[in-house]
């Protein structure tokens, strides 16, 4: 079973939501694609970590060889390629490391080289398995290191539970793309609600079936009720606004571990995804 | 020398269009022979690199100069690795700017923005 938690919404608790539902699971992989600032190992504080290099690959142009016939810059959709004074000229921010350039040259004259963009640590924590995709500061794409995060983490029949990034961009599809199941964390806000209805959309273009966590909850948030309601998604559980919760996570402490109702809400939580996804 | 300005329409009279990459239209001005010619942006509508495109097209149509009211850093590199001088657009037209560029009254553009793309 593959568990993508996102919410479209930043600070809804994607992640708070996902180590517990990794620490819940037996023998879970946690998988944190959240690479831009990875913060699940400040609650599951994996050891013995094992470091691996991501790289992209970029082209390189020998200009003795190259005819200036162009072929690369006109086959570039990506239009990262440029002509100028008979050289082409590679922008790496906008290459999609496709491998196109070097397949339609007909003079052999491009090669690529590997580019570092960021890095895949794996460590445990107890049972679990914590992968972490970290993107180098300054790279434009988290999409490479999001699925080197995915090949590691996604071997053999572990459950898993994949941290998203925000948003319902690139990255989001990406880190989505491998899962059963999403789980929605909603915020009962009118940024959270819109968010959600973002990322609803996005699932539903994906084909994936989903629940939605309402986080942070008080009185019930009606727009978000109503909208649950009218979507036919099944609201899995609601987390309470709790100080007992607040004072937990920035003490950067496991709420399953250490707050009795949390265990049995996340156990709950965790049967419900499990049912939801025979079904 | 050829002049290169981004356009809204295809017309006797342009105005000046405010994007660079994704104008829908260039003008291309002889400043010797005294043409003047509209051609359709090729990457108008590109998913990404439009301005890389489109300065590469500029440069294709062996323009001397741009006039924009803006560009970002990558059509910049391209540009200025082609030796184009680029000038900042004043006013509505591309008539006006033409006159203005003419009379020495337009400013060199030093500053490009980072790109919009993935952007809110």
């Amino acid at each position: 079973m593959k568990i993508a938690v996102l919410s479209g919404k930043g600070g809804t608790g994607k992640t708070f939501v996902s180590v517990n539902l990794a620490v819940a699971t037996q023998n879970a992989t946690y998988i944190d694609c959240d690479v831009e600032e990875p913060n699940g190992h400040l609650f599951l504080k994996p050891e013995h970590i094992q470091a691996n290099p991501v790289h992209t690959l970029l082209p390189d142009f020998n200009t003795d060889k190259c005819t200036g016939c162009r072929k690369c810059v006109d086959f570039c959709r990506f239009n990262a390629l440029a002509f100028i004074k008979g050289k082409p000229k590679v922008f790496p921010e906008i290459c999609h490391s496709c491998g196109g350039c070097v397949l339609v040259c007909p003079a052999g004259a491009v090669a690529e080289h590997g580019h570092p963009v960021g890095r895949i640590e794996h460590g445990a924590f107890g049972d679990v398995s914590v992968v972490t995709g970290v993107l180098n500061l300054g790279e434009a794409s988290a999409v490479p290191v999001i699925r080197a995060a995915l090949a590691e983490g996604l071997t053999g029949e572990r459950h898993t539970v994949i941290d998203c990034p925000p948003g319902s961009g690139c990255p989001v599809l990406e880190s989505v793309s491998a899962s059963d199941y999403c789980v929605l964390v909603a915020e009962p806000t009118a940024f959270g609600l819109h968010n959600l209805q973002m990322v609803v959309e996005m699932v539903r273009l994906l084909k994936k079936s989903c629940g939605i966590v309402i986080n942070k909850m008080e009185d019930p948030y009606e727009p978000l009720e109503g909208f649950c309601r009218q979507s036919g998604i099944r609201v899995l559980c609601r987390i309470p606004y709790s100080e007992t919760l607040a004072k937990l996570n920035a003490a950067a402490q496991i709420a399953y571990e250490h707050d009795e109702s949390s265990r049995v809400l996340f156990d709950t939580l965790l049967q419900r995804i499990e049912a939801e996804v025979k079904l | 020398m050829i002049i290169a300005i981004p356009v809204n329409e295809n017309n006797a009279e342009p105005s000046i269009c405010v994007s660079f990459g994704r104008a829908p239209w260039f003008l291309f001005h002889n400043t010797v022979t005294d043409e003047t010619q509209i051609i359709k942006n090729p990457a108008a509508n590109a998913e990404g690199g439009a301005g890389i495109k489109a300065a590469q097209f500029v440069v294709d149509h062996t323009a001397n100069v741009l006039i924009t009211v803006r560009g970002g850093e990558n059509a910049a590199e391209v540009l200025l690795a082609a030796d184009i001088q680029i000038y900042k657009a004043q006013g509505r037209t591309a008539r006006e700017n033409l006159s203005a560029f003419t009379e020495g009254k337009l400013e060199k553009l030093e500053s490009f923005h980072a790109g919009f793309h993935h952007k809110q």
